[in-house]
């Protein structure tokens, strides 16, 4: 280690190497704790929790291949018997009235989770606005609120009677403003709201994407004449559109992983077929009743849905996502 | 340049009304785009303050109706002879007075004046309830102070400093390692591995949840925090990109002439790296520790009826659950969970916000 690479070209086995295989030798050295970690906590248990798909995989218990089971076979054949998980999926109504939530839910929530943050950068992005610092300081805010009290804080907010919220909609001349958490009809509506609370990411990024967005863009705009909502529309837009794409990813894969909202309001909606999404359902199949083979096949049920969206946006990227390398 | 000096001139000179009024126009517009955006916020933070007023209300304030008041009220006592007496408003001579009611018969009152004391006691004929009592803010922080107790908070941040902490150093280690490794090494395959390494940022947790939980299980880890700590140091792909880009910026040249005076790579990592990028780092150290903080459902399933060992947000949900009836508590406790890592933006938000950035934008 103290010789200098200069002199140690000669002596000793360690140094008939070259200098760029010594290099790349600490560069495994560096990189060996990202890849150990990327087989034990990340290659492997995703490998292992296919297997447990067709197992009826329980803590505590021999693990066994479902197909292994007689009285299945005799019944079924061995093949159906090996995919009864999966099967049981699209089979169970409490299952895939689990994923139809989540997807349903989606479609609402998703739009909103870009819509939102695009609509605040956009405030905070104007060059007529005073004290941006601290506003965006205090738009950025509720992001940093624990997800757990950020549930807790809204359950109070959207309370039906006393809630701040309702009292706001009564005071606009809403009479009856609905009771949000008890009435299945507003509840996916609720819970949309208190996703508001966590766009903050999203929201600084778009800000800062605009921000980047050349000056002699908007001028050239100008001179050719172009208003306001047009410039947005064809400059900003398609300036940040790489960041939309990626918070647009990040969104669709969080959302099939919702999970602290339902489960902390499960308090209040327990029983309510609308509220049980399907990471939630994982939960309880896999940690409440102890059946981690179906657990596992959910698990990878909400892996391929994700992926699907993910190579879904990114094959139509081409069409509406600019980049300025003209890749 | 010269065309727009003379034209403001010529406006001066010979009409001023279309200076003025573009002037105006345009102060208009910054008050109309501020007030909207003010506006938007206080509507945006108002669940905040639908929290705080919540947490200092006492039972029977809590029972209070949708019409009254949004700010916890309580009637308003004087303080006569050793008594606390209640305040109403009375109408005397034509002339409405807060009063306060010494004693009391179905027909009349006596009241005493709280501003004047001395002018004695004075008779009112009628009925004492139809009187409106008055009615002033009354807030109970003694709320929190009984969830403080009751949640043993001292505890739960004790567990959770100590979870978030460890992990922190195990993210720093092994993070600023392996960026340092795709910032400068000629690794064979490194694109590819970086592209995994990104890759794993839209991986579901959940496709690896059941067999880690498993394994953890299996060597006796569950009920302990180390499956909350340990992964920790085998580095993320967030905070690995973050490091990874700030390294790239800086100049190879310093790396270069620390090599050629004799310095190993872990010399120049330490040397030479790690002094010039105290900004990412503490960028990285900050996200994970408010990560961690924030951090619920590793925590629920690891430490599942562990009481002991559990850190802040699984402690506060155990404890709403049993305490459904108590809004007041609920809300305090709500309060108490966010405040260390809502005051630790505030204290880091430039480095943080641009750590934000960095990671968001620069795909």
């Amino acid at each position: 280690m103290t010789t200098s690479t200069a002199t140690s070209a000669n002596i000793g086995p360690e140094s008939r190497l070259t200098i760029l295989q010594r290099q790349r030798r600490w560069g495994w050295v560096f990189l060996s704790p990202w890849i150990f970690g990327f087989f034990v906590f990340t290659f492997f248990p995703m490998i292992a929790s296919f297997v447990f798909s067709f197992t009826n995989f329980r803590i505590g218990e021999p693990i066994q291949l479902l197909s292994d089971n007689p009285a299945c076979v005799a019944e079924f054949g061995s093949l159906r018997c090996l995919f009864g998980n999966w099967e049981k999926m699209f089979t169970d109504p409490v299952t895939s009235n689990a994923l139809g939530v989540t997807l349903r839910f989606m479609l609402i929530a998703a739009p909103i989770s870009i819509l939102f943050p695009l609509g605040m950068a956009s405030l905070l992005n104007s060059k007529f606005l005073l004290g941006k610092p601290i506003l965006r300081v205090l738009f950025y805010m509720p992001f940093m609120v624990p997800a757990i009290s950020g549930v807790f804080i809204w359950q109070s907010y959207l309370n039906g009677q006393t809630g701040y919220l309702n009292r706001i909609l009564r005071l606009l001349g809403i009479t009856e403003p609905p009771n949000w958490l008890f009435d299945s009809a507003y509840m996916h509506t609720a819970f949309v709201l208190i996703g508001l609370w966590g766009v903050g990411n999203a929201m600084l990024t778009m800000l800062a994407s605009m921000q980047g967005v050349p000056t002699e863009l908007y001028e050239a705009a100008r001179v050719d004449g172009a208003t306001g909502p047009v410039v947005f529309w064809k400059i900003t837009l398609p300036m940040i559109s790489p960041v939309i794409l990626y918070n647009l990813v990040l969104s669709l894969v969080g959302l099939m992983q919702y999970f602290i909202v339902p489960y902390v309001m499960s308090n209040t909606t327990r029983s309510d077929p609308s509220a049980n999404f399907i990471n939630l359902h994982l939960y309880r199949t896999g940690f409440a009743f102890g059946d981690m083979g179906f657990a596992s096949a959910q698990a990878w049920l909400i892996f391929i849905v994700a992926l699907a969206f993910t190579v879904g946006i990114f094959a139509t990227s081409r069409r509406w996502v600019y980049y300025a390398s003209g890749g | 340049m010269a065309t727009t000096v003379n034209k403001a001139t010529y406006n001066k000179a010979v009409n001023t009304s279309p200076f003025y009024a573009v002037q105006l126009r345009k102060f208009a517009t910054y008050g109309l785009v501020t007030m909207f955006a003010v506006l938007f916020l206080l509507v945006y933070l108002s669940p905040l303050a639908n929290m705080f007023m919540v947490a200092i209300r006492s039972q029977e304030q809590l029972s209070q109706t949708a019409d009254s008041s949004i700010f916890p009220m309580g009637a308003k006592k004087y303080e006569y002879k050793g008594k606390q007496l209640p305040i109403f408003k009375v109408e005397i001579d034509g002339v409405t007075r807060e009063l306060a009611q010494v004693s009391a018969t179905r027909r009349s009152s006596v009241f005493i004046d709280p501003a004047n004391p001395e002018a004695g006691e004075i008779t009112w004929e009628g009925n004492w309830r139809t009187l409106e009592p008055v009615q002033v803010m009354e807030a109970h922080f003694e709320n929190f102070a009984e969830a403080w107790e009751l949640i043993n908070f001292p505890r739960l941040m004790g567990n959770t400093l100590f979870i978030a902490v460890t992990g922190m150093i195990g993210t720093l280690l092994s993070c600023i390692c392996v960026a340092y490794a795709f910032a400068r090494f000629p690794i064979p395959g490194k694109n590819l591995m970086f592209i995994i390494l990104l890759g794993t940022i839209i991986l579901p947790g959940q496709v690896t949840l059941i067999p880690t939980y498993a394994f953890f299980a299996s060597i006796k880890w569950t009920g302990t925090w180390l499956p909350l700590i340990v992964p920790h140091f085998f580095a993320n792909a967030y905070n690995v990109f973050l490091l990874r880009q700030y390294f790239l910026t800086l100049p190879r040249e310093l790396d270069e002439a620390a090599m050629i005076d004799g310095a190993g790579p872990f010399r120049i990592l330490l040397n030479v790296i790690i002094p010039q990028s105290w900004a990412a780092i503490i960028s990285v150290g900050v996200f994970h520790f408010v990560w961690s903080w924030n951090d619920f459902f590793g925590p629920l399933i690891y430490l599942l009826g562990q009481k002991e060992l559990q850190p802040v947000s699984v402690g506060i949900q155990v404890f709403n659950f049993q305490y459904g009836q108590r809004p007041d508590l609920i809300q305090a406790t709500s309060l108490m969970a966010m405040a260390i890592p809502v005051i630790i933006f505030f204290l880091a938000q430039r480095v943080f916000m641009r750590g934000v950035v960095i990671t968001g934008v620069e795909k």
